[in-house]
């Protein structure tokens, strides 16, 4: 008896050290972040904070264009999701469902993009772009974006629609409906739960990334957040206090999103590889 | 399928084929295939972004330079080794934490959120998070030190080859663990009960349960999961470029690149030897890609 209970012991800790090796770094950027700079800039900061200040946060929106920088990663985040859902569900509901020629080499296509090192295209891409004026603007991020979401999106839910029952779109089609009337209204209904795990995905993935938004917008007002935060750190000063707060912003959403639909995520991320 | 049915499903038909698929080609055809191709051109030619029209033909000469050019072979190396110490670390921390997951325990549901915040995050962010942990004057990592009287002096961690690296890969196994874990978790509920009863019954202890049962059947997870990590690590951008911008010996492949192309190649030309490291870096990867493909093929059969 003694023996188990040591044992719960050790595991519980074991939990605890988990916890915070997870969790200490937003605890310390939230603390950071309402600190008055006499207490931020000490070289013994106390790990709970005794005065409030909540300057850093007020200069992140009225020193820094943060608010339109917010504005933008929604915007390209949000359309690169919703058509890289829409183009890559038709894509793969024929896959899963149409017969073709060359389904192996399509597939064999897409797989290869998600193994592409992104620096390998930056420069090229750069020129494509510059020369559509493509530089600068919401579409230069959304449609590389798009290709580069793809193939996860595809391959995920293909995997979910070979999964559906056939009965469904055979009696639709027996009833006289099209193929594309067919799969917008009878099984892109039913694939719901897969377009949000994918979904989810592909907004996480837009809203992070950066080395195509550092190397495509250029100009403070187009940054994306990750851009505009990583551009706060200047030759002399680095705002410490503003670039927690900036984290912070960004991070709550997140959080969020990963707290309501922490199974969603993880039946995508997992899907993406298990089955592949 | 039998195909003695004749339903409109199971009939081949290409050209509604063709327009399901037509969109998903053309994207991925812009954005991957033409730009590099357009890599491969610029390769082959001298010149700076600024100015495509000053070119000179340069043949393959720029691939033989990158392999005198001993940054690039420093970098590779660079590469390589955050890529080893990541991905072992990240894998050997992510089965611990699957274990722990994959015990039904109270908070075990705050546990698993907490896992996945850090990887849902954008990197700059954790990357800035850190740099600011790893402060030689005011970050709380040399404070704690100095108050349990580790060292005597802040450690300027990012500044010197001995500790930026790892700090630099601390940051990526933070931030990517929950990837492994959450593969892992995934793989060993898969595993059926009855094989941890067999192993009971034949009197295994625990540490030979793990050995003979675990470890076999979550192979094929932590194999993909691999994969897919090390491929990614060799790709590493942001970490470095927001913690180190490659300072202290920390400079990888990617921010090598990024920077021969868009500062170095800017006005200068060297526009196209950035484009011959892209297309070498494209290599590298591809062959790792195929290598481990076949590997796991083998297994697989």
């Amino acid at each position: 008896m003694r023996h188990k209970n040591l044992r719960k012991i050790i595991f519980y800790i074991g939990v605890i050290i988990v916890l915070l090796y997870f969790l200490f770094p937003f605890y310390w950027a939230v603390v950071s972040s309402i600190r008055p700079p006499s207490e931020l800039f000490s070289s013994h900061p106390t790990l709970i904070p005794f005065h409030f200040d909540f300057e850093s946060y007020v200069q992140v929106f009225t020193e820094r264009p943060f608010a339109l920088n917010i504005l933008n990663s929604t915007i390209v985040a949000g359309s690169a999701t919703l058509l890289c859902l829409v183009i890559g569900s038709i894509a793969a509901y024929a896959i899963a469902r149409l017969k073709f020629a060359g389904k192996v080499g399509v597939m064999i296509l897409i797989l290869m993009v998600s193994m592409f090192p992104q620096v390998s295209i930056l420069g090229a891409l750069f020129q494509i772009l510059r020369s559509f004026k493509l530089i600068n603007t919401y579409p230069g991020l959304i449609i590389p974006y798009i290709a580069l979401t793809l193939p996860l999106t595809v391959w995920t839910l293909q995997n979910f629609f070979r999964d559906m029952p056939h009965e469904l779109e055979e009696a639709a089609y027996i009833d006289g409906s099209g193929k594309f009337n067919t799969f917008w209204r009878i099984v892109l209904p039913l694939a719901v739960p897969g377009l949000v795990a994918t979904g989810l995905l592909t907004f996480i993935f837009s809203w992070n990334e950066f080395l195509f938004a550092l190397t495509f917008e250029q100009i403070p007002n187009m940054y994306t957040v990750p851009v505009a935060i990583s551009m706060f750190t200047g030759y002399y000063v680095v705002p410490w206090g503003q670039i927690m707060a900036a984290s912070v912003i960004v991070t709550a959403p997140l959080v969020v999103l990963v707290l309501i639909f922490q199974n969603r995520i993880i039946a995508g991320m997992t899907a993406g590889a298990v089955k592949g | 399928m039998s195909k003695t049915r004749s339903d409109p499903l199971h009939k081949s038909d290409p050209v509604y084929a063709l327009m399901f698929i037509i969109p998903s080609i053309v994207v991925i055809a812009i954005i991957a295939f033409w730009p590099l191709a357009q890599t491969f051109y610029n390769s082959l030619y001298n010149s700076a972004l600024m100015f495509p029209q000053n070119k000179t033909f340069a043949g393959l000469s720029n691939y033989i330079k990158l392999w005198q050019d001993p940054r690039f072979v420093n970098d590779l190396w660079n590469t390589v080794r955050f890529t080893g110490w990541s991905v072992g670390i990240e894998t050997i921390l992510g089965i611990l934490v699957a274990l722990m997951l994959n015990k039904k325990f109270k908070l075990r549901g705050l546990v698993r959120a907490a896992v996945l915040v850090p990887w849902a995050i954008p990197t700059v962010v954790s990357s800035e998070m850190w740099r600011w942990m790893y402060n030689d004057n005011y970050g709380v990592i040399n404070s704690i030190l100095m108050s349990l009287h580790i060292i005597k002096q802040p450690i300027v961690f990012l500044a010197f080859p001995s500790t930026a690296m790892p700090s630099i890969i601390s940051v990526d196994v933070w931030k990517t663990t929950p990837f492994m874990v959450l593969l892992i978790l995934a793989g060993l509920q898969m595993i059926p009960d009855e094989l941890y009863e067999a192993a009971r019954i034949d009197g295994a202890n625990a540490w030979q349960r793990f050995w003979s049962v675990t470890l076999p059947m979550i192979r094929p997870t932590i194999g993909i999961a691999l994969i897919f990590r090390s491929l990614d690590a060799m790709r590493v951008f942001d970490i470095v470029y927001i913690m180190t911008k490659g300072a202290a010996n920390t400079e990888t492949l990617s921010v090598y690149n990024q920077w021969t192309l868009f500062t170095r190649g800017f006005i200068t030309p060297y526009f196209g030897y950035g484009s011959a490291m892209s297309v070498m870096i494209f290599l590298i990867i591809g062959v790792l890609a195929i290598f481990y493909v076949r590997m796991m093929k083998i297994r697989l059969d």
